[in-house]
């Protein structure tokens, strides 16, 4: 994919995938474009993703093509905006009965748990976005070198503070729920509060590092 | 207030869903049939969006503490007021003490899955990020961010200035605006983004063969089971923002339907979306029924979207005309 490529939702939503590999530099200029957009007066709400963007129409176009060609020309006049947050540490116990799909990671990429450990737990990884259940996190940077695919059918709970990798992503769970990701261990953080302002604890430019508390083989 | 009288039966307080707070990882949730819930408060003089109870399981009954107007629309669930028959989609009274027992959805072609019960001055559970429905997974919002139970006691709200009025009805939307296809109810899709990486033998089987609604499902989604859908070759996504309707295909080839309660994000491949417009017809799809996808263009969408709001329009006409009526009779 060299151009961006514009998909519809429904009748209700637009997807803007950028093109290229998942970059922070690109992900700068997704925060550029959602902020823009989101000003726009047929949307409702401009949600970024992982190098994407959806658009929530306020009502149904009549014709999206129209919208479709501003989204286009409103991402080539976009430049990276750099977005500085904090970094958070979280301590987590990786494998034993908290990281239940551990052995499949390791199946999937032939490492050993502690080179796994020891590849998930070295970057800072940057909040690229909130998605999935209230004040959950994707972020960007994890190693390639440990990207599995998602899971062949959805678990149907998995508890949250679950640390998870999905494809060449890695995030934490804020709340217990169905998950097509594979746990690999587990942490304890808070994440959302409805009655706090804003809601969610991180928001996109902050950063989180994995902390190893344990490693249970 | 009304006591809820039923141990568990998934039912959960639900208005027209929350809006804006996706950036937070917070979903829409709101009522799984938006006709049936707008349809009710129109009934009952509130505004349309106002919070009712959403019943999805069988039987339900609650107790009236106050007298109050009400309305109940979806599912046709032979209800009785101590005893009375009622009809449904119609407004009824209580006085403070009855009770009211929603049965089992009648069978037959309209056979629907979802109760609403609607109240006068709405269902008064405290707004929280803007809306009254119940956020499931982040248990919060609706009544103490979960399902009801016995013993729960919902505060209703101050009755607006135009009441809802005993002997007022609607034709459900069911029967003025059925859809099948080979005697199967059908819901209209829009191809999405991975749709031409599938087969040819899986497209085919996606818009002619039945899928089954199973038990699995809820108001997360509908898990299909059907013909497996199978990639020309395995599909990766980067997670992005879906809605209410997107038909996600995990590896296995079982399609899930995204219903009010889908996570806001994901990244399995999605074949199709449901057109926003037949959404409550999947809302009152019982599981274990078999639905049919009716492939649609964006022209055609506009169309049912615009026979949904001719609906509205109508039951806001009718209902102005018996309230005029009444008020000058």
């Amino acid at each position: 994919m060299t151009v961006p490529f514009v998909s519809l939702l429904g009748t209700g939503a637009m997807l803007f995938e950028a093109p290229g590999d998942t970059t922070l530099a690109t992900q700068q200029r997704i925060w550029a474009l959602a902020l823009l957009v989101a000003d726009w007066p047929e949307v409702r709400e401009a949600v970024p993703g992982m190098n994407n963007l959806m658009l929530g129409f306020a009502g149904t176009p009549r014709d999206p093509g129209l919208l479709e060609a501003r989204l286009q020309a409103a991402w080539h006049a976009t430049v990276p905006l750099p977005l500085e947050g904090r970094l958070v540490e979280l301590p987590v116990v990786y494998g034993g009965d908290g990281g239940p799909h551990m052995a499949d990671v390791v199946a999937h990429t032939g490492l050993g748990v502690d080179e796994i450990v020891a590849l998930h737990s070295a970057p800072d990884y940057p909040v690229y976005a909130l998605g999935s259940h209230p004040g959950y996190c994707y972020l960007g940077g994890m190693d390639l070198r440990i990207a599995t695919p998602r899971r062949k059918t959805p678990v149907v709970r998995i508890p949250g503070g679950a640390v998870s990798i999905g494809g060449a992503q890695t995030g934490v769970s804020a709340s217990d729920g169905p998950s097509g990701w594979n746990t690999i261990g587990r942490t304890s953080m808070r994440f959302f509060d409805p009655e706090r302002s804003p809601p969610a604890l991180l928001r996109p430019g902050d950063s989180i590092r994995f902390l190893v508390e344990k490693v249970i083989r | 207030m009304i006591e809820i009288l039923s141990e568990t039966a998934l039912a959960t307080v639900q208005d027209a869903g929350r809006f804006g707070a996706l950036q937070w990882g917070v979903g829409t949730s709101g009522a799984m049939d938006r006709l049936a819930l707008a349809g009710g408060n129109l009934l009952l003089g509130n505004d349309e969006g106002s919070a009712a109870i959403e019943v999805p399981v069988f039987p339900f009954s609650l107790r009236f503490e106050q007298d109050c107007s009400f309305a109940l629309t979806g599912a046709d669930c032979t209800a009785r007021l101590d005893g009375h028959a009622l009809l449904p989609w119609w407004v009824h009274e209580a006085v403070a003490g009855q009770t009211l027992l929603l049965g089992l959805p009648a069978p037959g072609p309209h056979q629907a899955a979802r109760a609403y019960v609607c109240v006068s001055g709405g269902i008064d559970v405290p707004a929280v990020l803007g809306s009254r429905s119940t956020q499931l997974r982040g248990a919060f919002g609706g009544y103490q961010g979960r399902a009801l139970r016995r013993g729960d006691r919902l505060p209703v709200g101050a009755k607006g200035t135009r009441f809802g009025r005993e002997g007022i009805g609607l034709l459900p939307p069911a029967l003025a605006m059925p859809l099948q296809r080979d005697a199967i109810p059908a819901v209209r899709v829009l191809p999405a983004a991975e749709y031409s990486r599938y087969t040819p033998q899986s497209r085919h089987a996606f818009w002619n063969d039945l899928w089954k609604i199973s038990p699995q499902s809820d108001r997360y989604g509908y898990r299909l089971s059907g013909t497996s859908l199978i990639p020309e070759a395995a599909i990766e996504l980067r997670s992005h923002g879906i809605v209410p309707g997107v038909i996600q295909v995990p590896p296995g080839g079982q399609p899930i339907i995204q219903m009010c309660d889908a996570q806001p994000s994901g990244g399995y491949p999605k074949i199709g979306t449901v057109i926003e417009a037949d959404l409550w017809r999947l809302g009152q799809s019982p599981l274990g029924s078999s639905i049919r996808f009716i492939e649609v263009n964006w022209t055609e969408a506009l169309m049912a979207e615009e026979q949904n709001t001719a609906w509205l329009a109508q039951a806001r006409r009718l209902i102005g005309l018996q309230r005029s009526q009444a008020g000058s009779g």
